[in-house]
């Protein structure tokens, strides 16, 4: 198999060259994190004071774990290093009660994320004379802008559709040729289902290729979409907190995606006790970026599970590879692939008056997508005997709920009642979301 | 003017039937029933004797119910009727939000009950056009 590098030495550096780099690195993030209110007093605690305090590597075992709570109570500017007027770009991403997470990137940050995903998409196979049409949504979700810049910077020939309007989809697909995608499973499956209605067959496109990311999905999945739509069909993960896309992905060789660890230090733990697991070990992954400058985060737990494989890959990156992310160590759902936490629904529905106190969500699949159904109780005291009322009710939460939570629910209204109530902590999510 | 009771329930089997044995433990009599399905949830409307307490029992009891403005009109039974009543409310442009009548005895009399945006217009602009506006106990002497 042809391989393609956009930093040869950089993809193929010897581990012991690489751990020197991520010391020399770690040390200048932890003095970009001393600037900021949230790590001075937390690094000071442990006695860092100043970066040459971190003499090995190892040392960043020392510093405490960041949570996404951390991040939240950082909300808007309690992790920035830098003056506002170096910061070119804000993402902020879902929070887990509604008060979302802020990252700020300095045009250098910009340059450092848009390179991993050049490299990423590089290590596919795809380079300039691909047609790249980028499904995901664009704005603050980091999918889109993340793999757009890295796909010009490739050269590739970038359609920046975002997410949605699937005829239209496919039309651009037939009329520029496209070769790659970037896409959730579910849609990907989503897509074919609606070929036939558009009366276009897989032959009339010129698809090679799709980086299929922000949902889980199994092995099996995959080859069942690249059997369809007879591609090759990339593993893609990131998070906002760590840019977004492009922290690792797979190479053609499609065994596991390469963690671009010059950039993200990677840390798998046990999620209950935090103790470091070995490789091969399935445990929560904790990165550090060590390469920004606007918000330095050191040891950001992710809450996603996975494995690091072990051995290296015929590909000859040295970097290691994650396997597919296997679940989460907390509630987080994500539905097409928007990351959505139920306390984040109970902090919009609660704010109505005219709810009740009950409530739970349902998850379904409608074709390949994901459907969200939010069952609330009403208030008996607030209830003035209108059906207008009821559907005004009805419009105003799921207005709220999409302004808010970027979702589109199905809004149903229930007797005071006659949710079913459960003990202690309420179950309130029911899955009944064929996995893909 | 008269009292119609609105009741929300999930629309599911059973729910009619808990309201209804609730009022017949209370012996709150029915006169006029009405259900509409929205989906998940349904109203159900009732013009009974005695609304207040059919609404205290229902609150008591965890229901989602509550107490609206209606309009009893008693007409006579004869082709033209309805639209003598439509055509004045339409002179006053108020309009029905919900409306239900029938037959109580063929040829002689008939009962509407109605639902409307502005109440003391609707009674004034029936009233000039003859109708008869009754309350709740006036049933009985129909």
């Amino acid at each position: 198999m042809e391989q393609t590098f956009w930093r040869k030495r950089l993809e193929t550096i010897e581990p012991a060259e690489l751990a020197a780099m991520q010391l020399k690195n770690l040390r200048k993030v932890v003095g970009y994190a001393l600037r900021t209110q949230f790590y001075k007093p937390r690094l000071k605690a442990v006695g860092i004071t100043s970066p040459e305090d971190i003499k090995r590597l190892s040392d960043i075992e020392r510093i405490p774990f960041t949570t996404k709570d951390d991040l939240r109570e950082c909300y808007p500017n309690g992790l920035l290093s830098v003056p506002m007027s170096e910061v070119v770009r804000i993402h902020t991403s879902s929070g887990t009660t509604g008060i979302p997470t802020v990252i700020h990137h300095t045009q250098p940050d910009l340059d450092v994320w848009t390179d991993l995903v050049a490299r990423s998409i590089s290590a596919t196979g795809a380079g300039k004379r691909d047609i790249f049409q980028n499904m995901m949504t664009y704005g603050m979700f980091t999918g889109g802008l993340g793999l757009h810049y890295g796909a010009e910077r490739v050269g590739m020939t970038v359609i920046p559709m975002g997410g949605g309007n699937t005829k239209r989809q496919i039309q651009i697909m037939k009329d520029f040729g496209t070769t790659v995608l970037h896409i959730t499973p579910s849609y990907m499956l989503h897509i074919f289902s609606v070929l036939g209605e558009c009366g276009v067959a897989v032959k009339d496109l010129k698809l090679k290729k799709a980086y299929l990311g922000a949902e889980p999905y199994s092995e099996d999945t995959r080859k069942m979409i690249e059997k369809l739509w007879q591609i090759d069909v990339y593993n893609s993960y990131g998070l906002s907190e760590m840019n977004g896309p492009g922290v690792a992905f797979e190479c053609v060789h499609k065994s596991g995606m390469h963690v671009w660890e010059d950039v993200y230090h990677m840390e798998v733990i046990d999620p209950k006790t935090g103790v470091k697991h070995e490789d091969g070990k399935e445990g929560e992954l904790v990165f550090t970026n060590l390469q920004r400058e606007a918000t330095p985060l050191l040891r950001y737990r992710t809450r996603d599970v996975a494995t690091v494989l072990k051995g290296r890959c015929a590909c000859g990156r040295t970097h290691r590879r994650i396997s597919r992310i296997t679940g989460r160590t907390d509630d987080m759902l994500i539905i097409n692939g928007v990351n959505v936490y139920p306390s984040q629904i109970e902090a919009v529905i609660m704010k109505v008056p005219e709810v009740g106190n009950n409530y739970q969500i349902h998850l379904t699949k409608d074709g390949a997508l994901d459907e969200i159904i939010v069952k609330v109780e009403i208030y008996s005291k607030m209830f003035k005997g209108d059906l207008s009322q009821l559907d005004k009710l009805r419009e105003r939460i799921k207005d709220d709920l999409r302004a808010s939570i970027i979702i589109n629910p199905t809004v149903q209204l229930h007797e005071p009642g006659s949710l079913p109530v459960f003990e202690g902590k309420a179950k309130r999510v029911v899955d009944n979301r064929v996995k893909i | 003017m008269a009292k119609q009771l609105n009741i929300f329930v999930d629309n599911k089997p059973g729910r009619l039937n808990a309201v209804t044995d609730l009022l017949a433990i209370k012996k709150i009599n029915i006169f006029i029933f009405t259900i509409q399905d929205r989906g998940e949830f349904g109203l159900i409307k009732l013009i009974v004797d005695r609304p207040g307490d059919a609404n205290l029992a229902l609150l008591d009891e965890g229901y989602a119910s509550a107490l609206k403005d209606v309009i009893l009109v008693s007409v006579k039974d004869k082709p033209g009727n309805l639209h003598k009543l439509a055509t004045a409310l339409q002179k006053k442009k108020i309009n029905l939000t919900d409306a239900r009548g029938t037959v109580l005895a063929p040829s002689k009399l008939g009962l509407c009950c109605l639902e409307v945006d502005n109440i003391p217009a609707a009674e004034k602009a029936l009233k000039q056009a003859g109708f008869d506006i009754i309350d709740i106990k006036e049933i009985y002497k129909l």
